[in-house]
């Protein structure tokens, strides 16, 4: 029978499929980071169980750890103490860990690929939800609860049930100046933030086959914004030329046989997807959130909506509460936006093509004297590329701050975050209420946006400059 | 985990679609190493609010959360889970639920109910109207009641099942530990691992 892509990766883990139950899927990689594996732990502790597959476990520190002298001891108590206990335990389970300071560590979902450890055809999980990242590879990866990585390290498996498969057809070719964040904020302002829930979503079309490996994984790692647990792309030459000689990727025969078993991974041309949407590339341009969803986003040459604008009455209310929380007026040129500060980075914008982009723009000239940037690479590796590069001078010639490694003003959990009522245009992947601090504000924009608006200003493009 | 047979008690009406994990709970309360004490966190930043509907007193016995659509997107951190049952819920209803907060919920034990949106406004009504008015959630039938009015909800035989003996799903897979030990020793010798560490 014709299948998915992601029905194949399924179908090839399965351990256990039997009807009035939930499938058991067998785990190829489990990535564990400080926040929510404590708990899980402490679970096996308590019920005398150990970690079945250490050998497929990988840990790094990432979410709560400071950007700025990692050197020290993490000056806050609390998240001094999750640091801890997430070396405590690692120590006593058997668990390789890449603590702050290592020269792997970074955010997990830019951790795993650079090591070559995320490969077609796998299952990933991890306990954050931008593991859909990893789908960039034909991976089957999604986000897990603190419950579910409990179950993982005991037993390596997860009872699952089959979701449904939506083709999202990305046809034509990029304008320039146009980016993949670009394509996934479109997509999801198109889908909604709920429109992917029960579903794996699959990249496809010309205009996805033509991106990079590092921009694929942007796209795949918002599919959660858009409802959808996993997002994956079919891995071909550009994946392959990715993982060729990293450290765990296959090696001599295993190589060729890795490779005939991922030249497989594709859907089937008869296989029949759940549902099927198609996005014409060659429309898009650059493209900013307004609101306080991934789901309210435009155009960046656009003027922002009013609640009238929405038919569905959940979206009026909900398009009414995000202009007062964002203190912005219906009708209100984006590109008139003033912004504070722009942060560079993250698991979604945070890897070496990112900072690339935004360098090329900045270069040379200055950071706007009342804006705040700063740029925090995904990984140790990816700052020390970047230095190598000569990227760090350049940032810091034009005025802005170059950070240590970590998910930082992200999420507001480390000490990089906004300030009340401050407003930023952010890489990141979550505009919601809070989210990079108490009573900020959050823009989600490409790293080319996030470059031009921090010489402007104002929410802008490079076309702008 | 204790058994959910069902549960009878008041109900909180958020009239709110799209709450994100980060409204349930706030990146900042995340840093600790327990799986209890995180009813302080519980929408902290909407609770400073003094009108935010948690905060008045007709609903402060309520066991039951009503909520609007696509509850619990973002995030996939089960402390918005454990926040709620800290805080005391026992019942979340809405029309739709993002999916790893509705499997974290139903692995936790905190049962999740999805009933049609023009239901949730029904529930919505009748409580403002009647703060105190008490509603059962069953699972033996899977109905919610309240009134006169029985309205019946979807959950598979399964995770029913599971939640009514109050099973842990690792010990039913460890059950089956045999199955994973066959399906481990024909998986591809290619697929990498992570220890030796290489370079």
């Amino acid at each position: 029978m014709a299948k998915t892509l992601a029905e194949k990766v399924w179908d090839d883990h399965l351990v256990r499929s039997a009807s009035g139950e939930p499938d058991l899927l067998y785990i190829d990689l489990h990535l564990i980071h400080e926040v929510t594996s404590p708990q899980a732990f402490d679970g096996l502790r308590l019920a005398k169980r150990g970690v079945r597959r250490p050998d497929l476990t990988l840990a790094t520190e990432d979410h709560n750890v400071p950007t700025l002298n990692i050197d020290k001891p993490i000056a806050d108590p609390v998240s001094r103490l999750q640091v801890d206990t997430l070396r405590k335990n690692c120590q006593e389970f058997g668990i390789r860990l890449h603590s702050l300071g290592d020269v792997e560590q970074g955010i997990v979902h830019v951790v795993g690929p650079q090591l070559g450890l995320t490969q077609p055809g796998m299952t990933i999980v991890c306990g954050d939800s931008h593991t859909s990242t990893h789908g960039a590879f034909g991976a089957l990866a999604f986000g897990i609860g603190t419950s579910e990585v409990e179950h993982v390290l005991a037993t390596q498996t997860l009872p699952l049930s089959r979701p449904k498969t939506m083709a999202i057809n990305v046809e034509g070719k990029l304008k320039p100046g146009v980016t993949s964040k670009d394509i996934i904020l479109a997509i999801i302002a198109k889908i909604g933030t709920g429109g992917g829930q029960g579903y794996i979503l699959e990249y496809r079309g010309s205009a996805i086959r033509a991106l990079s490996m590092e921009a694929r994984m942007t796209i795949c790692n918002m599919s959660i914004e858009a409802g959808a647990r996993a997002g994956l792309i079919a891995p071909d030459e550009t994946t392959f030329a990715y993982l060729k000689d990293r450290p765990h990727a296959p090696k001599g025969e295993d190589w060729q046989r890795a490779l005939a078993y991922w030249s497989e991974l594709k859907s089937d041309s008869d296989a029949k997807f759940d549902k099927e949407i198609t996005l014409d590339a060659d429309q898009l341009s650059p493209f900013v959130t307004w609101g306080t969803n991934p789901g309210q986003g435009i155009p960046l040459d656009g003027v922002i909506p009013s609640p009238q604008d929405f038919t569905d009455p959940e979206e009026v209310s909900a398009a009414e509460r995000a202009l007062v929380y964002m203190d912005l007026k219906a009708g209100t040129p984006m590109k008139k936006i003033k912004i504070d500060t722009v942060f560079l980075g993250s698991c979604t914008n945070g890897r070496i093509e990112d900072l690339r982009a935004a360098a090329e723009i900045i270069k040379g000239k200055k950071v706007a004297s009342d804006i705040r940037m700063m740029v925090v690479p995904g990984s140790a590796r990816v700052r020390l590329q970047a230095e190598a590069e000569g990227l760090d001078k350049l940032f810091l010639a034009a005025g802005a701050e170059w950070r240590s490694a970590g998910c930082s003003m992200c999420l507001g959990m480390n000490p990089d975050q906004l300030a009340p009522g401050e407003r930023s245009a952010s890489t990141s992947n979550r505009n919601f209420e809070g989210r990079q601090g108490k009573g900020g504000r959050t823009h989600l924009v490409s790293p080319l946006v996030a470059a031009a608006t921090a010489l402007r200003g104002t929410l802008s493009s490079p076309a702008d400059l | 985990m204790e058994k959910f047979i069902s549960h009878t008690g008041s109900a909180l009406p958020l009239r709110r679609s799209n709450v994100d994990t980060d409204q349930i709970i706030p990146a900042v309360y995340l840093k600790r190493v327990t799986r209890s004490g995180f009813e302080d966190g519980l929408f902290a930043a909407w609770r400073s609010d003094p009108e935010f509907v948690l905060n008045k007193a007709e609903y402060s016995k309520a066991s039951i959360l009503i909520a609007g659509a696509d509850f619990g997107t973002g995030s996939s951190r089960e402390h918005a889970v454990w926040a709620l049952q800290n805080y005391g819920f026992k019942v979340v209803i809405s029309s739709r639920f993002a999916d790893i907060f509705r499997g974290n919920s139903l692995k936790a034990g905190l049962l999740t109910v999805i009933l049609g949106q023009s239901d949730v406004e029904a529930l919505w009504s009748a409580i403002e109207a009647e703060p105190s008015l008490e509603i059962k959630v069953d699972l033996e039938t899977r109905l919610v009641s309240y009134k006169n009015q029985a309205v019946s909800f979807d959950l598979d035989d399964y995770t029913r099942w599971r939640l009514m003996e109050g099973l842990d799903d690792i010990g039913l897979t460890l059950r089956k530990i045999d199955e994973v030990e066959n399906f481990e020793e024909k998986r591809a010798k290619f697929k990498p691992k992570t220890l030796p560490v290489l370079s």
